[in-house]
């Protein structure tokens, strides 16, 4: 199953972004993943988002765990370097790039058996970090490469596969990160690229953990009749918490809450992220009305999508470690040995 | 009295953890050292907090001998819980400093040895102007005085190591030394000696420190430019990162911004700790972890794909004793077999074997080059004993070295590659040529995964692609041989030797000086690395008998020599094995080799050194 590189013939009528590239530039190889898996349109979602937003593709680091989600961190941004873990381990991966180098805009690849079950003990702590990182959860309620397992997300009553039902309470990535002070929050769905990517875009803009919880159907083991997490459960109960129009960077405006249920967010690079509550009153800043919602919602079978909630306030990764501006990579040696004198005066301390 | 003892004994203050006791014998020991009196200190601890029994032994030799000694000539016996057993231990002729109020029946009713009861409980109430809850720790520097008295310590000698113990706290200082004088004069008032055990100054301290194993490797670590910490507290390595970020605060601190030049996170568990290693490693940045076995346990994975992925890592592993609750405040050096080839698959890791305070702090500095020359992970195994006792040792050198950060290419390096595979072997060392992220240039990039990958790091499941793929990291790690130092060896001709590594070999010292003295000559051969030095086998072949000493049941590193050498090398090879918890003593070798060494001798020349033998307590 080697990997498949694509032609590299290019229509020279292709758009080009403000680096000058086209939207093949941050393709990746072929994908081995099954016809019509909804990683596919993932992967589309955010070549074209990183594409629209002009990120310099040597900037981006790549992560992925184990699993069918973690594959596709190889399908986008050939010019990025990746790195495929083990399993449920990607979180701390990301952690040690980030440290190493703050300059880098992480993007990473997860499933819900990588990050509810297996990784759940890092997906945690990488929350609270609020590390700079792009985090998306291909979630689709079954370990698809060990054949149709239900995972930790796979509601109650949910059918697998094989015709078991999920029978304890799913993990709902959304209400976890709100308990943890996460700082932006969105659910998409693989189905409706419209409104993925531009939550892709805002997530690139977000100074700390943008962790996005992707429906993302398995065709092959969950998208039957029976299953919460099929193309038609999904497409019948989506409920859009917000509409994201993603502003071009401007001046800085303060987040303002409008009548009309309006949003602004103003985001580090200073690009501005308008959500448009759908729900008359959604208001993507009030964490405890946030929880609330999604826990009736959820109790109604309805699946919120949008960005759901954003905290630009809180101490970055790189704020709380107390770290240098210039990434630890480029400090040089002079600056790190401490040199004889320093030594002795240690030693004898 | 029977005589003179001069210089030459071991304290053992038993105590109750919790009470400031380790204050006390800081001070006693540093007070020795600044008398120029060569000292050695194992604190052996209970995995607790306060209130369990906690011994503290202080060994000073002329010799310098700094092996834990198995007999105790003095007991300071504070310890409720043990002190019968604690009574029992003292050798006869010995010494027993204790608490008034424990009574003496039992074993602890006895007649070879000298009885000093102090009142230190009603000392403290009585003469100490301090708050109740202080007089808990003050009441514990009452008997360094009672021992200062009694031994003879210089008085100076006693304020200086309290001046030092409470450099921070000038107050505290004069409190402990208030405490120190009430030993001192209830001992001259109320006590008879009739013990043979002092001191005198001496000069066998000069050019020394007293340091121990964890401080040296952390200072070697950032002398490496480690600038990524990341860990997960564990007995007996959190000490080692503490002073990491010690010493960092220190250093690596801007002094206008009060922004660092390191980072460092504690993790959720191991797993996350090798984890950010991995990934600051592959992103360019020196970083490093230390832990014990439960910790190598949970790194086992990731240091697999560490191995595969061709990512450099720095592992500290301070040797503890088993899982769970197994002794884990207890030394060992249990991991050796593990770590060589730690995870699933086909896995070898380089390891460092430091066994001196100097040695820690020289391999972690060289760990670092060979990881990153070699892009692979790295082990330095240390110990309990090795990382939190207190060592005399020369200060650590600053050496100006060049720093290797391996095979590295930036953009412009890569420019005048023609042909760049991530995992191509250009120079018949085994060894590719890695980019790191962030390199602007489109030809930098590549995928990294586990050992499905060719030479362009594009997946592959291809049979023989693998199989080149793994034999070529055999010969990337085959070069580890000759990065690692070599062993180091004493010889002067004899058939038979010792073998050892680690913290074993203080206690290889004195067993060779007790060897000899009984007509048995060895030679010594301390190994400092795996995969091993050629030397190693060179040397072996060149003896009839090597006893190889080690502080572990199975016999490991023996094990490791068996796999690798030739039948008739291997057959040449004996084991000595120590393995209860507390730090080896210099008996558990000599022991074991002088019988095996009688049993082939001639039985007229057996007898002649059976009766030479000194009974050994």
């Amino acid at each position: 199953m080697p990997s498949i590189a694509k032609p590299p013939v290019r229509h020279p009528a292709l758009p080009v972004n403000e680096l000058g590239l086209t939207e093949r530039d941050y393709e990746g190889p072929m994908s081995t993943l099954c016809a019509g898996c909804g990683h596919h349109s993932v992967t589309a979602a955010i070549v074209r988002a990183l594409w629209e937003v002009a990120v310099p593709p040597h900037m981006v680091a790549k992560l992925s765990g184990i699993g069918c989600s973690a594959k596709t961190a190889a399908y986008f941004l050939h010019g990025a370097h990746g790195f495929n873990g083990v399993h449920g381990r990607m979180a701390p991966l990301a952690t040690g790039v980030a440290a190493a180098n703050s300059e880098l805009l992480l993007i990473g690849i997860s499933g819900d058996g990588d990050s509810f079950s297996i990784g759940i003990g890092h997906l945690v702590h990488l929350i609270r970090r609020n590390l700079r990182m792009v985090y998306i959860i291909e979630n689709n309620g079954v370990y698809g490469l060990t054949k149709g397992q239900l995972s930790a997300s796979a509601d109650v009553g949910s059918t697998s596969h094989w015709g078991t039902a999920g029978v304890i309470q799913p993990i709902d990535p959304m209400l976890l990160g709100l308990s943890l002070g996460a700082t932006f929050l969105a659910r998409g769905f693989s189905g409706d690229k419209v409104q993925l990517v531009p939550i892709l875009k805002a997530a690139t803009g977000h100074r700390g953990l943008a962790l996005i919880d992707v429906i993302s159907p398995c065709v092959s083991f969950n998208d039957h009749e029976g299953s919460t997490k099929s193309y038609r459960f999904t497409r019948d109960h989506d409920v859009h918490g917000t509409e994201t129009d993603f502003v071009e960077p401007r001046p800085a405006i303060l987040a303002a809450i409008g009548r009309e249920g309006i949003t602004d967010l103003t985001l580090h690079d200073r690009s501005r992220v308008r959500a448009r509550a759908v729900p008359q009153g959604y208001d993507p800043t009030d964490r405890d009305a946030v929880g609330a919602y999604l826990r009736e919602a959820h109790a109604r079978g309805e699946v919120v999508t949008g960005i759901l909630y954003v905290d630009p306030s809180r101490p970055t990764f790189h704020e709380l470690l107390g770290v240098v501006q210039r990434p630890l990579v480029a400090v040089p040696y002079s600056e790190l040995s401490p040199g004889s004198a320093e030594l002795e005066r240690f030693a004898q301390s | 009295m029977t005589g003179d003892v001069l210089n030459d004994f071991c304290i053992q203050a038993a105590t109750v953890n919790g009470s400031g006791s380790q204050s006390s014998n800081l001070v006693i020991t540093k007070a020795l050292f600044h008398m120029g009196i060569p000292v050695a200190a194992k604190n052996v601890f209970p995995s607790n907090i306060e209130g369990q029994p906690t011994w503290y032994d202080i060994r000073v030799s002329p010799q310098g001998y700094q092996a834990r000694k198995r007999t105790v000539d003095i007991l300071i016996a504070m310890s409720p819980a043990t002190w019968e057993r604690d009574a029992a231990n003292v050798r006869p002729g010995g010494a027993v400093i204790h608490e008034a109020a424990l009574p003496r029946f039992g074993a602890a009713d006895r007649d070879d040895v000298s009885w000093y009861p102090v009142p230190f409980a009603r000392l403290a109430r009585e003469k100490l102007e301090a708050k109740p809850d202080l007089r808990k720790y003050l009441q514990n520097m009452i008997y360094v005085g009672v021992l200062a008295e009694l031994i003879g310590l210089d008085p100076a000698a006693v304020e200086q190591g309290v001046r030092d113990q409470f450099r921070t706290k000038p107050k505290a200082a004069d409190l402990n030394l208030a405490a120190v004088q009430i030993g001192v004069d209830y001992t001259r008032d109320n006590l008879v000696k009739t013990d043979p055990f002092r001191v005198a100054p001496m000069d066998g301290t000069r050019g020394t420190v007293l340091l121990d194993g964890n401080r040296a490797a952390a200072l070697g670590s950032l002398m490496a430019g480690c600038t990524v910490l990341a860990w997960y507290p564990i007995t007996p390595s959190s000490s080692l990162c503490e002073a990491f970020i010690d010493y960092a605060q220190r250093f690596r601190v801007d002094a206008a911004t009060g922004e660092r030049r390191f980072a460092a996170i504690q993790a959720e568990d191991e797993l996350a700790a090798i984890g950010i290693v991995l990934g600051a490693q592959w992103a360019g940045a020196r970083a490093m972890t230390a832990t014990s076995g439960p910790g190598i346990s949970l790194m086992a994975e990731l240091t697999g794909l560490g191995y595969y992925a061709e990512i450099p890592a720095v592992i500290f592993d301070v040797q503890r004793v088993g899982p769970s609750t197994g002794l884990p405040t207890r030394t060992m050096q249990g991991d050796l077999s593990f770590v060589h080839t730690l995870s699933h698959g086909d896995t070898r890791h380089p390891v460092l074997l430091p066994g001196t305070v100097i040695e820690v702090y020289e391999d972690a500095q060289l760990a670092f080059d060979v990881a990153d020359r070699l892009q692979t992970p790295v082990f330095v195994l240390s110990d309990l004993d090795l990382g939190m006792n207190l060592w005399m040792t020369a200060p650590l050198p600053y050496t100006e070295r060049a720093v290797d950060r391996g095979k590295v290419l930036d953009a412009e390096a890569l420019e005048q590659v023609a042909e760049w595979g991530r995992y191509r072997d250009v120079d018949g060392d085994g060894i590719p040529y890695r980019t790191l992220p962030g390199t602007a240039n489109p030809r930098a990039a590549y995928f990294t995964r586990g050992s499905g990958h060719d030479e362009h790091a594009l997946y592959t499941e291809d049979p023989d692609v693998y199989q080149a793929n793994v034999d070529r990291l055999r010969r990337k790690i085959e070069g580890a041989r000759t990065l690692l130092p070599a062993p180091l060896i004493e010889e002067a001709g004899t058939r038979v030797a010792i073998c050892a590594y680690g913290s074993t070999h203080h206690a290889v010292v004195e067993a060779r000086h007790q060897l000899a003295e009984h007509g048995v000559e060895t030679d010594y051969l301390r190994i400092r690395g795996l995969p091993l030095h050629p030397a190693v086998a060179e040397f072996i072949a060149r003896h009839d008998r090597v006893y190889v000493a080690e502080q572990n049941r199975d016999g490991q590193m023996e094990a490791l020599l068996r796999q690798e050498l030739p039948g008739e090398l291997a057959d040449r090879l004996r084991s000595v094995r120590h393995f209860n918890g507390v730090p080896i003593d210099a008996e558990a070798i000599s022991d074991p080799v002088l019988a095996g060494e009688l049993a082939q001798r001639e039985p007229a020349d057996q007898q002649a050194i059976e009766t030479d033998r000194v009974p050994v307590g």
